[in-house]
């Protein structure tokens, strides 16, 4: 579960001053659901994600994932978290197990049960050729795989995953995406981001419309279509954003 | 305090660095083949081209002296030159070095030094060039051994005793124990070599481990997992200080072992034979240079943490550590300069005391005071820049600078 409630993040920018990258934000995720942000570039999910990650400090408000206060608890909230975004690469030296392994054990994991998960992870992803291989020499899908089996490594309860497709092409986005199902399907809370309205329309139960640092609008896609009387989301977006 | 964490981020720090190729590089190629490169390279060429230069025999130009057949018999009876007939533009061709020297006999030189009148004998050379120097040098040993001829002479003539010209003998008499005068010459390299080893060697692993992270993008994913950020910097600071001090020590005795090899090659070489200096480093100075040499490679490693973490990228890094050099080698040429002695002000200036109280350790002393003092001023300035680091990996807007 992801409680948010009236969560605000401003930076102190050279040019621009203070700037409020996201404010009054409040929603709730629930488990065995994915909760979809949907905005443009730079209309705050990355901030917003990051916050709940507890990578980044809010300004004001408050939030709570997997029943751990964000800012009281953030050891806690990461340890109930994988997290998966594009910029979250891997460490191009290690091999695939020795990256999946680095985590389990930065997540406390004891040996025999990090090598039982580790195992179970690896042969369910498919990973087994190239455990052994360094994490630069694998292909896209490949490193997909390895940073999908560091986010799962601890069995975590909450999986946010920020614009986790963004720049790969269909075949890797198509393992995401089932993963993300899978995440789902597993009773996980999804909290997910992404500026394509096809991946929303096709992933998410409810949807949340982010803009300016704003949540503007949020429903299940069949709740939007209602209240703004349009079947499209891409024109249930520009309605909304353009209000 | 989890060490546990600590210890894991520690154990993937280093196996990630020892796959960097240019970590491995500066870490361990650079130390153990630096020095040996510097000192016996070095010193082979330059025993080789002195060795040369004094055996070839130098032409010098003799000019005047026609009247004076006795002086010119004795100069062309010499073995160690090679004379050559006067030519009105010697200078020209003493600085073109077609003639090492000239030397000029003024007019009715035998007639005047059998009178006893003042008269003078003017060697031309280059200034500052060796082989003329050593041209110069031949002519003058000759003029003052057939001064001192003429004087035994006259005394001899008049039944005078010889040691009316030289009533006394004066003599340079060496106290100090080989090792020791070995170890003053040699001790202005310690802070050259190691010190400056010390902070290269963890130059890479620092920019790799901040600044690196930030352009892989690998940040934000170590960010994401549980352990604490003060488990996190220690790990990376545990990593880039295994770095240096691992550098410093391989500095330590590839120098302790150049040294043995060098004299003998040396030795071997030259055509002045043993220079009878011990050129060693005792293990007692080895391991004191090194403790000595902790708390600055703690300094440094928390210091190049925290400057490399400021930036966006491993270029950036760069461009930020490599001024550091100079702060450096600064400090280590004034350890060197002639009259910088450590006393209690110079021992809490970073780099500078490590510097002197090497070369002192090194040369066989033990200041236990200054050392005391050194060893507790540079730990305090390492906490101050770890403390700074371990700030700094909180701080959002160093992490995530854009």
């Amino acid at each position: 579960m992801i409680e948010v409630t009236n969560l605000g993040k401003q930076f102190r920018d050279k040019q621009r001053g203070i700037f409020r990258a996201v404010e009054g934000l409040s929603f709730r995720c629930q488990p065995g659901r994915i909760y979809g942000l949907l905005g443009a570039n730079g209309a705050g999910k990355t901030t917003t994600l990051r916050m709940l990650a507890t990578i980044l400090a809010p300004t004001t408000g408050s939030a709570t994932v997997a029943g751990y206060d964000i800012v009281r608890e953030p050891q806690k909230v990461r340890a109930s978290v994988g997290f998966l975004s594009t910029a979250t690469a891997l460490y191009g030296r290690l091999t695939a197990q020795e990256m999946v392994e680095y985590f389990g054990r930065l997540h406390g994991l004891a040996e025999p049960r990090l090598r039982c998960n580790l195992d179970a992870l690896f042969q369910r992803l498919g990973m087994n050729d190239f455990r052994d291989r360094r994490c630069d020499k694998l292909s896209t899908g490949m490193k997909q795989k390895v940073s999908i089996a560091r986010t799962l490594v601890h069995d975590p309860s909450v999986m946010i995953f920020d614009e986790p497709t963004a720049g790969l092409d269909v075949l890797a986005a198509r393992t995401i995406v089932g993963f993300i199902r899978e995440c789902r399907e597993a009773g996980k809370t999804v909290l997910f981001s992404t500026h394509l309205m096809n991946e929303a329309e096709k992933l998410c139960d409810i949807i949340g419309i982010i803009h300016n640092g704003r949540l503007m609008a949020e429903g299940s896609l069949g709740d939007l279509r209602e209240r703004y009387l349009q079947n499209d989301l891409e024109d249930i977006f520009v309605r909304v954003v353009q209000a | 305090m989890s060490w546990r964490n600590v210890g894991v981020v520690y154990r993937k720090e280093l196996t990630d660095s020892l796959r960097d190729r240019r970590t491995v590089l500066s870490m361990i190629a650079v130390p153990i083949l630096l020095m040996p490169m510097l000192t016996i390279g070095l010193g082979v060429v330059s025993v080789l081209l002195f060795g040369r230069a004094m055996l070839e025999i130098p032409t010098v130009m003799v000019l005047g002296g026609q009247d004076s057949p006795a002086v010119l018999a004795a100069l062309f009876a010499l073995p160690e030159i090679r004379i050559v007939p006067a030519r009105p533009d010697y200078a020209r061709e003493i600085s073109e070095k077609q003639i090492r020297a000239a030397v000029e006999i003024p007019r009715d030189f035998d007639a005047a030094v059998a009178r006893g009148d003042a008269v003078t004998v003017r060697i031309d050379m280059y200034q500052g060039e060796l082989k003329s120097g050593f041209g110069a040098d031949r002519v003058q040993k000759f003029f003052t051994d057939y001064r001192e001829a003429v004087v035994r002479q006259r005394l001899q003539s008049r039944q005078l005793p010889a040691r009316l010209a030289a009533p006394f003998v004066i003599e340079q008499k060496n106290v100090v124990a080989p090792e020791k005068v070995g170890g003053e010459l040699i001790g202005g390299l310690v802070p050259y070599f190691v010190i400056l080893l010390c902070l290269t060697g963890a130059m890479y692993p620092a920019i790799d481990l901040t600044a690196g992270e930030k352009e892989r993008g690998t940040i934000e994913t170590i960010l994401c997992s549980p352990v604490s950020r003060v488990h996190l910097v220690l790990g990376k600071f545990l990593m880039v200080l295994t770095a240096s001090l691992f550098t410093a020590l391989l500095a330590i005795l590839s120098m302790g072992m150049t040294f043995v090899a060098g004299k003998k090659i040396l030795e071997r070489l030259s055509p002045l034979n043993a220079t009878g200096l011990a050129l060693s480093i005792s293990l007692k100075a080895v391991i004191w240079v090194f403790v000595m040499i902790v708390p600055l490679a703690v300094l440094f490693s928390a210091a190049l943490l925290a400057i490399a973490l400021f930036a966006k990228s491993y270029k950036e890094a760069q461009s930020y550590l490599s001024p550091l050099t100079v702060f450096v080698i600064l400090p280590a040429i004034v350890s060197i300069l002639p009259g910088v002695d450590l006393n209690a002000g110079l021992s809490l200036i970073p780099v500078l005391n490590t510097s002197l109280v090497s070369k002192e350790i090194v040369a066989g002393s033990y200041p236990w005071n200054y050392m005391a003092l050194i060893f507790a001023s540079s730990c305090l300035y390492a906490a101050g820049a770890l403390a700074v680091a371990i700030h700094l990996f909180q701080r959002e807007d160093v992490l995530f600078r854009t």
